[in-house]
């Protein structure tokens, strides 16, 4: 511990009920209530299914896994905690703790899936190649620049949230479509609980982005916006090509591409930005769609011809019964 | 004429949906302290969802509180949804809960602050809705 006698500082202790922004207290509770751990998932269960993937549908699989690994280990060990000095309550600094320690779970579970379903070899040789990847390794560096203690705050937070809401995508999309063709579905399982969480994460940053410059004048706030679709638009072309190099191979580029553009819009409605990409390419695949989330068809407005349409059953309330 | 209510959270996101698609709204307040819309002719309620992994707490509180004055429910026609898909089988939950208990439909669901089309549907979408109303009502 540093010597604090030569500091006026006051070392405080965080009271949680007297609570300075709201969100610190909601998402504190939303992240608690739903941590797990990789353990909880029956993994076992994929080990016949992996035996009915191909070779190069194997290696795809670990090396997908590995490149979301290394995001994981750089949002646990650098980005959470570079967010913390800039912390505008006690309450956010343990929200990003919670955060920090989460992404070390993301990054373990990965570990996990590998020692039930792959050999020693294989799982080395694709670390081996995460080290190796030109495109991994630059975007991991791209990001890891903006998270150097001498950047901008605010720039720090975009960088966090293009992470948390984009750059996961180009790998999130394998495990949803294995899950769409009925293969890997406990692995989609566990897929499904990170993803639930970097959505937390992604909304939690972006939101404090937000509240951090709200108050500046116009032109900070166009120069930040600037950078943020600059580095964006460096992010994607990366992506894109990483993309390509995975998935040429099982002619699934198109469809993961349009999976990024799809992410990066909402990556960048985290922030309170507009879309950058058309609808036209935000076309996912609805069988991906439904791997995310079941029943999310939408609906045919108003004309009830949607299948999953909804009118409330009939549902006789007495007003003191409107404990939701 | 269009009757719509909206709740947003301090984060925005139905805010800028509501602004996008530039029709009169009243927004539930964040806030307790602050006044709660009292409607005075049927509306359409767009509510985002907070649900943790099980589904709780969908609805937020301040919504709640909106609904739980008969008058408020009375005229309520129908529900629109806000969330993300990647909430898996709670993506939008506030809108089916809000449905099932008010008995009224869920009538769009949208991510975020929504896309350009999502905008365009639900603008045509209401549009049609409340002249089919006016037409049902003398």
């Amino acid at each position: 511990m540093k010597d604090l006698n030569h500091t006026t500082i006051v070392p405080r202790a965080i009271n949680w009920n007297r609570i300075q922004d709201d969100k610190d207290l909601e998402v504190w509770n939303r992240l608690t209530v739903n941590f797990w751990l990789p353990e909880k998932v029956p993994l076992s269960n994929d080990v016949q299914s992996w035996a009915t993937l191909t070779d190069v549908e194997r290696t795809l699989t670990i090396r997908v896994l590995t490149g979301l690994t290394l995001l994981d280990t750089i949002q646990n060990t650098v980005g959470a905690p570079s967010l913390l000095p800039d912390a505008q309550t006690p309450h956010e600094e343990a929200v990003l703790t919670n955060i920090a320690f989460m992404e070390a779970v993301h990054a373990r579970s990965y570990s996990s899936i590998f020692s039930t379903l792959c050999s020693t070899k294989e799982v080395d040789e694709a670390f081996r190649w995460s080290e190796e990847n030109p495109h991994l390794q630059s975007k991991s560096r791209l990001i890891l620049q903006e998270y150097n203690a001498a950047a901008d705050p605010n720039k720090r937070k975009i960088a966090s949230v293009f992470l948390e809401s984009f750059l996961f995508y180009s790998g999130f999309y394998l495990p949803m479509y294995w899950s769409s063709r009925a293969k890997l579905t406990n692995t989609a399982d566990l897929i499904r609980l990170i993803i639930r969480d970097e959505a937390i994460h992604g909304y939690y940053i972006g939101y404090k982005f937000q509240r951090a410059t709200e108050l500046m004048s116009e032109t900070e706030r166009a120069a930040l916006k600037d950078f943020a679709f600059a580095l964006m638009f460096d992010l994607y072309e990366i992506e894109a090509q990483y993309t390509a190099e995975l998935y040429d191979d099982l002619g699934l580029t198109e469809d993961v591409k349009a999976f990024l553009h799809y992410n990066a819009n909402k990556a960048l409605q985290n922030l309170g930005y507009e879309a950058l990409f058309p609808a036209q390419a935000c076309e996912v695949n609805p069988a991906i769609l439904a791997a995310l989330s079941p029943d999310s068809e939408n609906h045919d407005f108003f004309s009830g011809s949607g299948s999953s349409y909804v009118i409330g059953k009939a549902v006789a309330t007495e007003d003191e019964d409107w404990d939701f | 004429m269009t009757g719509l209510v909206y709740y947003s959270s301090v984060s925005g996101n139905t805010a800028r949906l509501v602004r996008s698609l530039g029709m009169n709204a009243d927004r539930i307040p964040v806030r307790p302290a602050e006044p709660m819309p009292s409607p005075e002719r049927p509306f359409v309620l767009i509510c985002p969802t907070f649900a943790d992994g099980a589904g709780r707490g969908a609805v937020p509180k301040q919504v709640i509180r909106f609904l739980n004055r008969p008058a408020n429910r009375a005229l309520l026609q129908g529900v629109i949804g806000a969330g993300n898909r990647n909430f898996g089988a709670t993506f939008a939950l506030s809108a089916k809960v809000i449905a099932a208990k008010c008995n009224v439909p869920v009538l769009y669901r949208f991510e975020m602050a929504g896309t350009e089309i999502d905008i365009a549907r639900i603008r045509e979408g209401l549009n049609k809705f409340w002249s089919a109303e006016c037409s049902t009502m003398v």
